[in-house]
């Protein structure tokens, strides 16, 4: 009865998220909403995805990888050089700039996962300045200059990819491999005497998160005409990281959430980027003193909705 | 005779690694926290040397001691300030503010004088050298590793004979016990914390005057690469530090000689990657079993 009960708020939430796609298509397509608030709307989805795909790593399964502009770096190239260079179709390159952010994921992700709390952080660290490295000496994607590429990202592709990012970290973290990950979040060592390859399960929540990244490196190259090295620095890293700290290490939908707020909010202070950075900068440190599990702690926006029922249910079983 | 001049370049870049990494280590080995505002206290020293120098009207070495000292008092400042509150939290709560006051200070100073680069005067000191074997030496480099040879054995002056370095050894060993045999904790800590800051104000003058062009977020590259050098030569570990920096700095100046000069950033993460996975205790650490 609990699972029917699960799946039917599953599919209802799809449907809403469905309706809500559909209709804001038609208000893109009808030009409604202008463009500002069209690119707006592109910024948000695409750090939501971000947001979401360094939540597993960070939230889920407690890995603390602070590079993950590299996997965006990763995914962006790896999409463009398919659709720019080989010419084959956006579909195609969306899923290549996925793969190879997993690929790279794995790569960096099976020696350096041995490692725990700050070598990790500083490993995932230097793994990205060394991406951006890279691709600034690599001719073949434009050196410094870096690369240009059609505007290719769309609502309906863009949305999908959100709608498939979710879906697929939240059924990951409830299911029994996502609650293997959280266990070695909770702690290594208990989760290991339990008999939990704790080795695996980060590396596999580790090279998920690398696939999504990869998968809006692809959106964002599509979407901003041009992609160079500087653009996924060490900054954009914290931009990232700032999401899933703010909303809660723990929550899905408190990453989401941040990453919308920080996102309109930052559109409106383009003008003042250093005054951007001195707030988001506050921001981190007076919640880091003061509420250090974030907006949301681990609970999820639904927990608020279900409270009474789940107290209900607590009671009858 | 190449290789030898590359090699005297790195020791000296070396020596500024060196200095830096001092204070990340000293740090570590205290508070188990990565200072990640430390890269921008050395951004910070090389502004304060900077303005003493064109504005006081200052010399070199009055301009080290005023940076030195402004930076140990902001490095006292942003611990009791951002970290103390933190000490009892996790790990990743105290990383992630270190962050922020790393981005804090950053973007402070941008707000504060505007993001553009200041050259340092070239004539603070008379521009000879020496030739050795064939090898340049310039006067700024025999500086610049005179005045990182006397901090350091200043350091360790300060650690091994002094009460204050008996009191941060102690402390770092055991917080709860030092506490137990009265030893001012707190204290201990911002001690640390200042000496570590002013090493890095040196090495922000050094900097200036070695590649003589300095910006806001020059700390960021710089300070990581010292983190590297800590991690490699063993954290929490004062010699360590110094070999770390040295040896980091010759591996930068030779990638460079040898044609790979783009790639001489990518360089010291490879090495940190290299040394956390067949060696992470350091090259002068030992190894701690974990015990639960």
């Amino acid at each position: 009865m609990n699972i029917l009960k699960h799946a039917k708020g599953f599919w209802s939430s799809i449907v809403l998220a469905i309706v809500f796609g559909v209709v804001m298509q038609f208000l893109i397509t009808g030009e409604i909403i202008n463009f500002f608030y069209v690119n707006t709307l592109y910024f948000i989805g695409i750090n939501i995805i971000l947001a979401a795909s360094l939540h597993l790593i960070i939230g889920i399964t407690g890995q603390f990888s602070i590079g993950h502009a590299g996997f965006l770096a990763v995914g962006a190239y790896a999409s463009a050089i398919i659709t720019m260079k080989l010419e084959l179709p956006f579909s195609l390159s969306l899923l290549a700039g996925g793969v190879a952010a997993a690929i790279a994921g794995l790569i960096i992700g099976i020696p350096t996962l041995r490692l725990k709390g700050d070598y990790l952080a500083i490993a995932t660290l230097g793994f990205g300045e060394i991406v951006r490295i890279v691709f600034l000496n690599i001719e073949y994607v434009g050196g410094a200059s870096g690369m240009t590429v059609t505007q290719l990202t769309t609502w309906p592709w863009l949305f999908g990819s959100i709608l498939l990012t979710l879906i697929v970290i939240r059924n990951f973290t409830n299911s029994t491999h996502g609650r293997a990950c959280i266990s070695v979040r909770e702690n290594e060592i208990a989760a290991d005497a339990m008999g939990i390859n704790t080795t695996y399960y980060k590396v596999v929540a580790f090279a998920i998160g690398a696939f999504f990244a990869g998968v809006a490196g692809a959106l964002y190259a599509h979407n901003f005409f041009i992609i160079q090295p500087t653009n996924f620095g060490f900054l954009k890293s914290f931009d990232i990281l700032i999401f899933v700290v703010l909303g809660g290490l723990g929550s899905l939908s408190g990453a989401v959430l941040s990453a919308i707020l920080l996102t309109i909010i930052s559109t409106f202070l383009q003008s003042y980027p250093e005054l951007r950075m001195i707030i988001y900068s506050l921001v981190l440190i007076m919640m880091m003193l003061y509420r250090p599990q974030g907006l949301m702690g681990t609970r999820e926006l639904t927990s608020f909705f279900k409270f009474g029922k789940s107290a209900k249910r607590g009671i009858n079983s | 005779m190449e290789f030898l001049q590359q090699l005297v370049n790195g020791v000296s870049l070396g020596s500024i690694y060196a200095l830096i990494a001092l204070g990340y280590t000293m740090v570590y080995g205290i508070v188990k926290l990565i200072n990640f505002a430390h890269g921008d206290v050395f951004m910070v020293g090389a502004f304060i040397g900077f303005y003493s120098i064109t504005i006081l009207d200052l010399g070199f070495f009055p301009s080290l001691l005023i940076s030195m000292v402004v930076c140990a008092i902001l490095g006292v400042l942003i611990e009791r300030i951002a970290y103390k509150p933190l000490r009892n939290a996790t790990r990743i709560a105290a990383l992630i503010t270190a962050i922020g006051v790393s981005l804090l200070i950053e973007y402070g100073v941008i707000y504060v004088r505007g993001a553009q680069p200041e050259a340092y005067p070239g004539d603070l000191i008379p521009a000879t050298s020496l030739d050795f074997l064939g090898v340049k030496v310039s006067s700024q480099s025999l500086l610049i590793l005179g005045t990182s040879v006397v901090l350091m054995i200043l350091l360790q002056f300060i650690v091994h004979k002094t009460k204050i370095g008996k009191a941060m050894r102690a402390v770092s060993h055991d917080m709860d016990a030092a506490r137990l045999m009265g030893i001012n904790v707190n204290n201990t800590i911002s001690a640390t914390f200042a000496i570590g800051s002013a090493l890095a104000g040196a090495a922000g003058v050094a900097f200036g005057m070695y590649y003589t062009k300095i910006e806001p977020l020059m700390g960021i590259i710089p300070g990581l690469k010292a983190f590297v050098a800590a991690v490699l030569g063993g954290i929490g570990i004062i010699p360590g530090a110094m070999v770390g920096g040295l040896l980091l700095g010759v591996i930068e100046s030779l990638v460079s000689a040898a044609g790979f000069s783009l790639w001489r950033d990518g360089v010291a993460f490879v090495v940190l990657i290299l040394i956390l996975i067949f060696r992470p205790a350091g090259l002068f650490g030992k190894n701690v079993r974990e015990k639960v």
